[in-house]
């Protein structure tokens, strides 16, 4: 199965003409940004530390603005289409779970929020565990009883939890051991084949994001700009075998030496 | 139950064994030098004294107590209130808290005279010093637990389009109650402190009396040995209440949180 998501006649759901973003005069983090995400497109953002690859991911959710230049989501400014058209949700690199909270109150979190009946929010979260990968029995958990790679999902699913549009994650697997964020990359692309969302994961890992994305966009540092904009030939659903693919290794040779030049 | 008896000796036997040898040294002094009883009291005597004023003791224990607790209790409420306005707005916060700084650098004896002029002479000035005493302590803790939220679990709330209310009920309060327990335990301290002194200005005057009039009373009648009986009982009952409250807060943080600050690895 082939997944080409960039219907040349809609328009891109995520908009970005020319944003720069500086904090202060001495610290611009952004210059002259542009890029398009379709809806429904998995694209992973990658660079090396310091590039504002977060910044950029927190202006699409809409919780900075940019200095100059124009940032769209769906056409509005990211902060209206967040309460509007767009549900949005957002992964941070650290799980985040609130600690006095069980685990499927913590999953159930956003609906809360936002007014949903607590047999609608106990009906949401049966359906997301089996998901994620989680049981009854961790529900009822507190977060700290969690390993951290159960607490990174527990993230997941208060993320995936109200059906978003868009999902913005934040490198949520840095902190992880390898055959865990490999696990995990394995599982969530598994996940956006079911729900199909529009992604935008930011990592430093190549193999991370040539594994997951249909699009890997690459950001040089200080100030971020966008260096390479490459599309993953892989098919979907992709599986644990695809990282020892030769064309896979070239991919990801490829997009190291490219970051090694954007990190000069 | 081994390593609870390790425990025991490691930490409650030592300051035991102190005691022992300062009261054996005491009692030996006044016996060899002939320390006067007006001037320091034998242990022996205000052991005495702890007996025979036994049933006076734990009335004035029981008015003490209380006045402290109720004193604690209004402070906790009303410093958690006075917290969530603080947390709310700047203007609020900077506009208020010279005044509660204020309140707690005034000396406390200086003001307790006119609270009791002013509230009259009963239980209810008592309280009212002791919530006075214990109010700053919560009043700080809080405000600055219910400031400090993690930026990114703000995010969390803003990005779900939470209200200012739901962000201050299910973010900015639960993340702040380490903060009140912290301040709840040096308020307890406190409340007792504050009633105690509270009775030395009120207790003449009212047919109950507590610790705070007992010291004063036994004081003014050179009675050293009920003196020290009374004082002896004060700061056990202070130490109690510390450890109640203590217990309450630790219960509440090892349950619902990841245990006490300074415990955290």
């Amino acid at each position: 199965m082939v997944i080409d998501a960039t219907p040349n006649s809609q328009p891109p759901l995520i908009a970005a003409r020319h944003v720069t973003m500086a904090f202060g005069p001495a610290r611009t983090v952004l210059k002259d940004v542009n890029c398009d995400v379709a809806g429904g497109e998995f694209v992973a953002l990658l660079g090396p530390s310091g590039c504002g690859k977060s910044t950029l991911l927190r202006l699409v959710a809409g919780l900075l603005s940019a200095t100059s230049g124009s940032l769209t989501v769906a056409g509005q400014d990211p902060t209206i289409a967040r309460r509007t058209t767009q549900k949005l949700a957002f992964v941070f690199q650290d799980p985040n779970l609130l600690p006095w909270r069980s685990v499927a109150a913590n999953i159930a979190l956003p609906l809360e929020l936002s007014g949903a009946s607590r047999q609608e929010q106990a009906r949401a979260v049966d359906e997301i565990l089996p998901l994620i990968g989680l049981t009854q029995d961790d529900a009822r958990k507190r977060p700290r009883n969690l390993s951290g790679g159960m607490r990174m999902r527990v993230s997941l699913a208060r993320a995936l939890v109200t059906h978003p549009d868009l999902l913005l994650l934040d490198e949520p697997f840095a902190a992880l051991d390898d055959v865990l964020r490999q696990q995990l990359n394995e599982e969530l692309v598994r996940i956006w084949l079911a729900r199909s969302w529009t992604g935008m994961f930011v990592t430093h890992n190549v193999a991370e994001a040539v594994f997951l994305a249909q699009r890997v966009i690459v950001m040089s540092s200080r100030p971020g700009r966008i260096v390479a904009d490459v599309r993953i030939p892989f098919i979907y659903p992709r599986e644990p075998e695809l990282r020892a693919n030769p064309d896979f290794a070239r991919l990801c040779g490829n997009l190291s030496q490219q970051l090694r030049e954007a990190a000069q | 139950m081994n390593s609870l008896v390790k425990r025991f000796l490691q930490t409650v036997l030592p300051p035991l064994l102190l005691f022992g040898v300062i009261l054996v040294v005491w009692q030996f002094c006044i016996d060899h030098y002939r320390i006067k009883p007006y001037l320091l009291p034998s242990p022996r005597a205000v052991c005495n004294a702890l007996w025979n004023d036994a049933a006076l003791l734990q009335r004035a224990v029981v008015y003490t107590g209380s006045a402290a607790l109720c004193g604690f209790l209004a402070s906790l409420v009303l410093g958690t209130m006075i917290a969530f306005a603080f947390s709310q707005s700047r203007m609020l916060r900077s506009a208020g808290y010279p005044y509660f700084i204020f309140l707690q650098t005034v000396p406390i004896v200086a003001i307790a005279p006119l609270i009791v002029r002013w509230c009259g002479n009963g239980f209810q000035s008592v309280v009212l010093v002791a919530g006075i005493l214990s109010l700053f302590p919560i009043l700080t803790n809080a405000t600055q637990g219910l400031l400090a939220i993690d930026p990114d679990l703000f995010d969390l709330f803003r990005l779900n389009n939470a209200s200012r209310w739901q962000v201050l009920f299910k973010l900015r309060f639960p993340s702040a109650v380490p903060s009140i327990c912290a301040g709840a335990r040096t308020s307890s301290g406190l409340a007792v402190v504050g009633s105690i002194v509270g009775e030395f200005f009120v207790g003449q005057s009212t047919k109950h009396y507590g610790l705070g009039y007992l010291i004063e009373a036994t004081n003014s009648n050179a009675q050293l040995d009920r003196l020290f009986a009374s004082v002896l009982t004060s700061t056990l009952f202070g130490i109690s209440i510390f450890a109640l409250i203590n217990l309450v807060s630790l219960t509440i943080l090892s349950r619902w949180y990841d245990g006490p600050v300074e415990q955290r690895h």
